[in-house]
């Protein structure tokens, strides 16, 4: 077993240094439909996040507890959804997005959905109370105290937009489902690992899947340090000092 | 002519819980009003309704002899909250949030910010961030930022509570400093030597109901109310 981890490890970085122009594309696919997904979402998962978030009305429970609830929707369930949708008898089949980037970026843009809703509209609830009478009792009016209080989420928004972005880019169903794993075109990282798998090739598999958890990893930990450079009020020069990065 | 807050019977329930019940007081410029009374009796409700954050289910406020609504009260009054809220900016930001809202002129900023530092003692805090200041100075910024508005009303919610007798002083003697006739101080507290030393008016509030108003000598000598008088010898129960 240490062996096939040893040797995916080797494979990982031949299948990086060797210039094979089908992983970079993999690559790039990947991170194209995640990011795209991500984006789209954003779109109309703010919106509806800063409306739950921050105005009461009947039924605001329910809402907030369907997105909750949809944050774990298997991706293969809803992959079969859109499939029905895009599949060319499908309501919208006319757009012809099925085995097309798009159209799992479209499918991820609907998967990410709760969990940006989710977590930016609990995040601007609990800085509501006392934030929103702050800046109401130095005289801001109904739209600058909601403002404020986004900006003061943002980085919670962040946050949630980067769980998003992983969560895209490392499911499988829909990536599976909507975009076929066509050689080339859709295929993707997760896909590529699932593929490899069925042909046996576990150290090829596991080199895409170490390819996978670098970028996921490098994400987190760029946030992470973006976050604490902006905790500890640091410019970005002493923190290169510090960590032995810059000077002489 | 000195301000003047005038509030008519009001009353506010939260649920079944009669948090005002019938609240009525007039108050004028040029004085330290503090509102006594023990945790629950109704004070901060009271506080969060002159501030204009909410608004009594009935009754009537007047400001300077107006029918005021919420809205038309938090254009004349601040409130700094007993448990203090910063914004996630430098105090500098966090100071000329209030200024920029009222449209003061970018080049006069500053130097309002280096005054109100300066009268709460920190000056050169500026590009602190404000939430990790200790708890003292937090509350010091808090009452910076409220002065610096110049409101006719500063309402101050228990602003000594969990403070050092040092940043404790430093706002007292901060908040004597702002008496004028075009401004109406409120401050809550349960803390009877503090009402003394700093009142020239003192509201007592218990099951929220106004028991007594007096000057601090006729509050303390010879209170009128057999509450009041329970309250300042420690023998309330609640």
């Amino acid at each position: 077993m240490a062996d096939i981890i040893v040797e995916a490890f080797q494979q990982a970085l031949n299948l990086i240094t060797s210039g094979n122009p089908e992983v970079y594309a993999t690559v790039y696919r990947t991170i194209y439909v995640a990011g795209l997904g991500t984006l789209l979402s954003c779109v109309w998962s703010i919106p509806i996040s800063v409306f739950l978030g921050l105005y009461n009305f009947r039924g605001k429970w329910f809402i907030k507890g369907v997105f909750n609830a949809l944050i774990g929707i298997p991706t293969v369930a809803l992959g079969l959804f859109l499939y029905l949708l895009l599949s060319r008898q499908g309501e919208f089949g006319f757009l012809h997005l099925l085995y097309t980037l798009n159209g799992i970026a479209i499918g991820q843009a609907i998967l990410v959905t709760p969990i940006i809703v989710s977590f930016t509209a609990n995040a601007l609830g609990a800085a509501d109370t006392q934030l929103r009478d702050l800046a109401k009792t130095l005289g801001a009016s109904g739209f600058r105290t909601n403002l404020t209080l986004i900006r003061e989420t943002v980085w919670s928004m962040v946050l949630s937009i980067t769980g998003a972005f992983n969560r895209g880019f490392g499911e499988l169903g829909i990536a599976t489902i909507i975009g076929g794993s066509l050689l080339g075109e859709t295929r993707v990282l997760t896909t590529s690992i699932a593929l490899e798998i069925n042909f046996g090739h576990f150290d090829t598999a596991m080199a895409y899947a170490i390819i996978l958890m670098a970028i996921v990893i490098a994400l987190a930990l760029t946030i992470s340090l973006i976050e604490h450079v902006r905790n500890e009020d640091m410019s970005w020069s002493k923190l290169a000092f510090w960590s032995g990065l810059g000077g002489r | 002519m000195s301000v003047n807050l005038q509030l008519l019977d009001l009353q506010k329930n939260y649920r079944s819980v009669k948090a005002l019940k019938s609240v009525s007081l007039n108050l004028q410029g040029n004085k330290i009003v503090v509102l006594l009374g023990v945790n629950g009796a109704g004070k901060t409700t009271l506080m969060r309704i002159m501030a204009g954050l909410e608004n009594p289910d009935s009754g009537k406020i007047f400001f300077n002899n107006q029918n005021t609504d919420d809205k038309a009260l938090r254009q004349v009054s601040t409130l700094v909250f007993q448990k203090t809220a910063m914004f996630t900016m430098n105090v500098y930001d966090n100071l000329a949030f209030g200024l920029k809202i009222r449209k003061v002129p970018k080049e006069e900023i500053p130097k309002s910010v280096d005054e109100a530092l300066h009268a709460v003692r920190l000056s050169g805090f500026e590009k602190r961030r404000a939430k990790r200041l200790s708890g003292g100075e937090q509350q010091r910024i808090a009452l910076a930022r409220a002065f610096l508005l110049d409101s006719h009303v500063l309402l101050l919610d228990e602003p000594t509570a969990n403070l050092d007798p040092n940043s404790a002083t430093i706002i007292e003697k901060a908040i004597i400093s702002k008496k004028s006739s075009q401004r109406i101080i409120v401050m809550a507290t349960h803390n009877l030597s503090q009402a003394r030393r700093m009142a020239d008016e003192i509201v007592h509030i218990h099951n929220g109901e106004v028991v007594e108003v007096a000057k601090p000598a006729d509050f303390f000598e010879t209170p009128t109310s057999e509450i009041t008088r329970k309250f300042i010898n420690g023998e309330l129960d609640f």
